[in-house]
């Protein structure tokens, strides 16, 4: 709540700011719009930003900075001989924030005073109750060292937060006088403004630029730490996956082949399935439909888009699977015994392909609309039918987009999960066979992380290092489609 | 050429190539052309001028049925080729197409090699048994199109790296390679440089020895140097047609006179 305050009162100094500023600036040029550079707004807009961007990014920087320092000053004091055997400071230190929050919420929930809170002579069992029924999550053995730590966590934050909301009062403060004493009609307001705009549009872009970095960041050193527990060797050259989630240490296989061989014998039936039935469907929405029908088929086709991939899970498990096995399956109509069960690589790819059509029509009609009608004409004045000038002109003109399309549905096929979860089953394997049941490694990567399982283990720590291997496979992907696009796009404009 | 040497023009007694009787154009509820015949000659080059959104245009392009691409365009009134309805139900008009060329106002090569770019009409239509043969007419068509010697080595470029004014003697030669018997051409040189645009009208000039040809052109002079009939369009009516000389020198109606000499347009 005091951010919240502290945000209300810098916000409320722009507001006065702006005000200000504003009649400042029609103060100097003696009330006459013209004298000054730029519109009154803007000297009022100057105010606001040079008030509240400094004031809240040094709210944002001390918010990130605080817990750092605070948790430095306070782990000095718990002594070494308090860290139990086999577990570390750290852990001790984690105890200690957590016992300092449950106490503000004792105080919250109004089941000690904040002056009891503080009393650091209050008894660590009285406290414990307090924090226990106001439903704090805490260990059944508070030491008093830990408690003493936690309630000067909880002095040292609250000093913490108020300095800082003193000097980010200040900052906005003296931004805003700073910023009013600029004005008068020589100064560039309007300048200023655009500024602050193009600098926030840098931010936005950034932002989505660093949260990659981030992604990245957070999976490498998962990876690092997983190759740390298994050889890469096995891990990238094993043909068996086979964790084992028993014994501690247990011999678990965890070799990626068998994974990755799953997840692209499913990607490849489905691009054989959504590859030429997209591809046909955008040539007819494109070239042959007459406006009418292309301005409902359209819409209708990329329905399929919004559909959630767990419907087509159930398409896949229900409705496809069964029929699979009534034509491949013992007894069935092709006399063949082919396929076992419902689940199979063939069932996940055909579903999958049908799910990726509207990714690979949508994008090519686009892009096969961009061909100039010129080149359409040519084609035709020299007594081409519209097969051929479509064949011929028109798929070449169009084909690195078209390209860069079937690339991108390749990613989201690869990527894709709950459709292999429910229709190609949980058995990795490596088969030829596409009615056997495989497995990918989205698949595993989810039945890897849930349940109960222990961060530290490489069962668990497996499903970065294929988080990681999925990434890159689809990064090369991405890079490849788009260098492919780039080089063959200025063949006509 | 002829240059401007109007009045001098040799005027052969030549065949009747295309013969339009009546010929009225709708774009939806628009009238874009209205009741035009006109009587095109073989070995001849025919300009069609007039301010723009005449429909000149759009007559041109009536006369290989390039309107049949666009749906809400109807055509009615005869249009034949040779004696021929070319709006007749038994007439393919891919055939048509093959027959009547057309080479657009803006260079429009395919994004495909030089060669593959002239090869594309012989391909299409079955014209070359084999490979030497395609060679020949490649060969052939490109001297025709006054680019031979610009590009005989380099064949197998992409068309869409030539310059605006290669590209455009490209795609005539494109059109004539599928050896058509009439060449329309919607405003040729209107993308095109002086230089350029006198490349191309002195191919023009050249290839009415074997084709009828119709230029459709926003330049007065342009007409009055490449063609021997001239039709003057105005407001989707046929106005005036006749002898490029006597269009441009001694016109009957009043509004070919005020476009001539500038006054409307």
């Amino acid at each position: 709540m005091p951010i919240f305050w502290l945000i209300t009162g810098v916000l409320a100094i722009a507001c006065i700011g702006y005000v200000l500023g504003h009649r400042r600036a029609m103060a100097s040029a003696g009330g006459n719009l013209r004298r000054l550079h730029s519109l009154p707004s803007y000297y009022g807009l100057n105010v606001v930003l040079k008030s509240i961007v400094p004031a809240l990014g040094l709210t944002i920087l001390w918010l990130l900075l605080q817990p750092i320092f605070v948790s430095n000053a306070v782990s000095g004091m718990i002594p070494d001989n308090e860290i139990p055997f086999g577990s570390s400071r750290g852990l001790v230190m984690t105890e200690v924030v957590r016992t300092a929050k449950g106490l503000n919420q004792a105080v919250a929930a109004g089941e000690i005073t904040e002056a009891t809170a503080q009393n650091r002579n209050t008894s660590v069992d009285d406290l414990t109750d307090a924090l226990k029924s106001a439903g704090a999550v805490v260990t059944s053995t508070l030491t008093a060292p830990v408690m003493t730590a936690a309630q000067a966590y909880r002095e040292v934050s609250r000093k913490g937060y108020l300095g800082m909301s003193a000097l980010v009062l200040l900052v906005a403060t003296v931004g805003a006088l700073w910023a009013l004493r600029e004005t008068h009609p020589d100064f560039r307001a309007r300048n200023v403004v655009e500024q602050g705009i193009r600098a926030l549009l840098i931010g936005a872009a950034s932002i989505a630029v660093l949260t990659t970095l981030g992604i990245v960041l957070s999976l490498i050193f998962n990876t690092v730490e997983f190759f740390r527990l298994y050889p890469a060797s096995d891990f990238f050259f094993g043909l068996e996956w086979a964790p084992s989630f028993s014994g501690r240490g247990g011999a678990s296989q965890l070799g990626v082949i068998p994974l990755l061989w799953g997840t692209f014998y499913i990607s490849i039936v489905a691009l054989v399935v959504a590859v030429p039935v997209g591809l046909f469907a955008a040539i007819y929405l494109s070239e042959y439909a007459t406006p009418t029908t292309r301005a409902i088929a359209k819409p209708l086709l990329e329905i399929l888009a919004g559909i959630p991939t767990i419907v087509y899970g159930l398409f896949a498990l229900l409705t496809v699977g069964p029929l699979l096995v009534s034509v491949f399956g013992a007894g069935g109509a092709l006399g063949v015994n082919w396929q076992g069960g419902g689940r199979a690589v063939m069932t996940a790819g055909l579903v999958m392909g049908i799910m990726l059509i509207p990714f690979v029509s949508s994008l090519s009609d686009d892009i096969i609309n961009a061909v100039p009608q010129a080149l359409r004409d040519g084609s035709y004045g020299l007594g081409a039918t519209q097969s051929e000038t479509i064949k011929q002109v028109v798929l070449p003109a169009a084909l690195p987009g078209i390209v860069g399309a079937i690339l991108l549905a390749a990613s989201r096929a690869i990527g894709e999960t709950m459709i292999v979860v429910l229709g190609a089953g949980a058995a990795a394997r490596l088969d030829l066979n596409p009615f056997e049941a495989m497995t990918t490694v989205t698949a595993k990567i989810v039945s890897q992380l849930t349940g109960d399982s222990d961060f530290a283990s490489p069962e668990a720590l497996v499903a970065f290092a294929l988080g990681m291997t999925l990434f890159v496979l689809t990064l090369i992907l991405n890079v490849v489609a788009l260098y492919i696009v780039r080089t063959y796009r200025e063949q006509y404009d | 050429m002829n240059d401007m040497r109007l009045l001098q023009r040799t005027q052969g007694m030549n065949d009747i190539k295309i013969q339009a009787n009546g010929v009225d154009v709708f774009y939806a509820d628009n009238h874009a052309i209205k009741d035009v015949s006109v009587e095109i000659e073989d070995k001849t080059v025919t300009a069609f001028i007039g301010p723009s959104g005449c429909g000149k245009s759009t007559f041109l392009r009536c006369l290989n049925r390039m309107n049949d691409t666009i749906d809400i365009c109807k055509v009615t009134g005869d249009i034949l080729l040779d004696g021929e309805d070319i709006y007749d139900p038994k007439v393919d008009p891919v055939q048509l197409r093959a027959k009547v060329g057309m080479v657009f106002q803006k260079p429009n090569p395919f994004p495909k090699s030089i060669y593959d770019n002239v090869a594309y009409g012989p391909r299409i239509h079955g014209l070359a048994k084999n490979k030497a043969e395609l060679d020949e007419i490649i060969e052939k068509s490109l001297r025709r199109g006054a680019i031979w010697d610009e590009v005989k080595d380099r064949l197998k470029q992409p068309g869409t790296g030539l310059s605006g004014g290669q590209q455009q003697r490209l795609c005539i030669a494109r059109a004539i390679a599928t050896e058509p018997e009439v060449l329309l051409m919607d405003e040729p040189c209107s993308a095109l440089d002086p230089i350029a645009t006198a490349q191309v009208e002195e191919l023009i000039d050249e290839l009415k020895q074997n084709y009828s040809v119709v230029i459709v052109t926003h330049s007065m002079q342009q007409a009055a140097r490449v063609s021997q009939k001239t039709a003057f369009f105005h407001l989707g009516s046929l106005v005036e047609y006749g002898e490029t000389g006597k269009i441009f020198t001694n016109p009957e109606d009043s509004r070919t006179e005020s476009y001539i000499t500038g006054r409307i347009g």
